[in-house]
């Protein structure tokens, strides 16, 4: 680098410009090796154009084909269900058999009350969980709490199911709407814990910092800024959770068992949607089917309202327009 | 008040600070061999330095040297960080702050600390202000509007920010969101203030505002700047010290150490030879 400048300009004088430049007088033609370069690239490129746009269709095939199954649930529901569902569904309760008309009140209203009691278990220690995860990422206990939510959220709801039979509903000798709550409960806990960890990790160290540098003390400022900053994504956490809970069958048939009667009380059976379809889908009766159907559109429309109620938390970030 | 006029003018003050403990003036930070270790590496080798008050402090050196853990010592911010360790001693007016009874919630109230890479909760530009004092349990609406407008005046943000206070921070330039940064950290009324490389990520315009904020900041503060960049440094700064490898090679007031440093090691730096 030095050297370059003390060199006398004597000895960088003619640099072979004239042999790159082409010659004034000779217009540029084309070599045949440049000739058979070019159409060889060509054809090349052809061919990327083809497969590109085939790759593209194949990819947008999948796209459409992932969405399939949903809207081909719902034109079926839609299609079996909508004549059964009356006003008297959402209001009345159901009717013997032979009896005309008849409605699920108390399976929906079942169903809410599952879905509050269960979330009102699994929110905090999902959410105090997964802030623990993230405040204390490499400790053991949070390697070993971390590993094991992800096996709970793999296990099967029916095991689920039994297990909650086995302490709280053997014991006290009969059925209730808590047992199942606690069952869906503890569904949403692994759930909860892991989104809850990844939004409290996205959230900046230098948010997290500032708060600490006013004088907020740590937990202070996991609850404040952190949970702030993460909300939406939590709230969204949560509503999927809730969602996917809202559905469950098989943990209830150990738990809750069904009610052909109106019960609001956390002590005795409920019955709830998922039962009522299965209990009304088995039998042999028409009319219980059409009700069957009928409960299901409900039940995937609670469904659908809980995603776009998510969908609409994580839009509502303060100041998102920033950066 | 009537300490105001013996302003800390005297460079020895820097190179003995056991001398000055118990006569300095409030917002002194003395540091007697400190030590500080992240596990089993350790990041400064018994750092002796009297930071005087009422005057901007910058500490300056090359990437690693130390100067942002010391800056972070000063509120203990490195806390957060598993495994760290200290020896020797680090005094704010006397008090030693790695002592096992400080409050560290209550030191960091009195050690405000502005950042790199300007960081305002994603709240209003009112609630990012009020942010301090609120857990310091002022919840009268009038009193915090006092705060508020005092400490955005105090950070020269006022007139660009009066009329938007319930607009989000994140609506503000970068020059402006570090000035509300300050704005943030002044509002908790504190006696020193951190910064660690405020002006880095600033345009020069935004630079030189906040150049002159701490200008006229240092009348009542304690101020602190860790900064990568000399002339900064320079026109900011009454005292400098200069890091290097975890050691305090160079100690005193600015003009001596830029024009005619002692230490080779520090002219080396500052002409550019390395870092």
């Amino acid at each position: 680098m030095a050297g370059l400048a003390g060199r006398p300009d004597g000895e960088r004088t003619t640099v072979s410009a004239p042999a790159i430049a082409p010659a004034p007088d000779r217009p540029h033609r084309p070599s045949d090796r440049q000739r058979a370069f070019a159409e060889r690239t060509l054809g090349t490129v052809q061919r990327r154009r083809i497969v590109n746009a085939v790759m593209l269709s194949l990819l947008f095939l999948a796209a459409i084909a992932a969405t399939l199954p949903l809207l081909f649930i719902l034109f079926h529901l839609m299609r079996l269900g909508i004549t059964s569902l009356t006003p008297a569904f959402f209001t009345k309760m159901p009717r013997p058999v032979g009896e005309a008309g008849g409605g699920m009140a108390n399976a929906i209203v079942g169903t809410l009350i599952l879905i509050g009691a269960a979330s009102a278990i699994g929110l905090p220690i999902g959410v105090g969980a997964g802030l623990y995860l993230a405040e204390r990422r490499g400790a053991r206990l949070a390697n070993a709490v971390r590993y094991l939510s992800d096996v709970l959220n793999g296990l099967p709801s029916i095991v689920m199911g039994i297990f909650a039979w086995q302490f709280l509903v053997r014991p006290v000798g009969h059925f209730s709407a808590l047992a199942g709550a606690v069952a869906l409960g503890a569904m949403m806990i692994p759930m909860l814990t892991r989104t809850t960890e990844e939004m409290v990790r996205l959230v900046p160290v230098a948010l997290r910092e500032a708060a600490l540098a006013l004088g907020y003390s740590k937990w202070r400022t996991s609850l404040t800024i952190v949970v702030r900053t993460a909300g939406p994504g939590i709230v969204t956490g949560a509503l999927v959770a809730m969602a996917r809970i809202a559905g469950e069958t098989a943990p209830l048939l150990f738990t809750v068992l069904g009610n052909q009667f109106w019960s609001v009380s956390l002590a005795e059976p409920i019955a709830a949607l998922p039962l009522q379809i299965f209990e009304y889908a088995k039998s042999p009766y028409e009319e219980w089917h059409a009700l069957a159907w009928a409960g299901a559109l409900v039940l995937i429309s609670l469904i659908l309202v809980i995603g776009v109620a998510a969908r609409f938390a994580t839009r509502q970030r303060f100041g998102a327009h920033g950066d | 008040m009537s300490a105001a006029s013996a302003g800390p003018q005297r460079s020895q003050v820097l190179a003995t600070p056991k001398a000055a403990v118990g006569q300095t003036h409030p917002g002194t930070i003395t540091a007697d061999d400190f030590s500080f270790w992240y596990g089993k590496v350790q990041a400064l080798h018994k750092v002796s330095l009297l930071i005087p008050p009422r005057s901007v402090t910058a500490l300056v050196g090359p990437s690693g040297c130390g100067k942002s853990t010391f800056l972070r010592s000063i509120n203990r911010l490195n806390d957060v960080i598993p495994g760290v360790r200290t020896d020797g001693l680090l005094l704010l007016d006397n008090t030693d702050i790695y002592a096992s009874r400080v409050d560290v919630v209550a030191l960091r109230q009195r050690v405000g600390m502005v950042f790199q890479r300007w960081n305002p909760f994603p709240k209003s530009i009112y609630d990012n202000v009020a942010y301090g004092p609120r857990i310091n349990g002022t919840r009268d609406g009038a009193t915090l509007d006092e705060i508020v407008e005092q400490s955005l005046r105090r950070a020269a943000l006022w007139d660009e920010a009066k009329d938007r206070l319930r607009a989000s921070a994140l609506t503000l330039s970068g020059g402006q969101q570090q000035r509300l940064c300050i704005a943030r950290a002044l509002a908790n009324n504190p006696e020193v203030l951190l910064l660690d490389e405020p002006a880095s990520a600033l345009d020069p315009i935004a630079t030189q505002r906040v150049e002159e904020l701490l200008y006229e900041l240092k009348a009542e503060l304690t101020i602190v700047i860790v900064t990568h960049n000399l002339q900064q440094a320079a026109r900011v700064s009454n005292h400098a010290a200069f890091f290097y490898l975890g050691h305090l090679v160079e100690a005193g007031i600015t003009e001596q150490l830029f024009t005619s440093p002692r230490e080779q090691r520090t002219e080396a730096y500052l002409t550019g030879r390395f870092g």
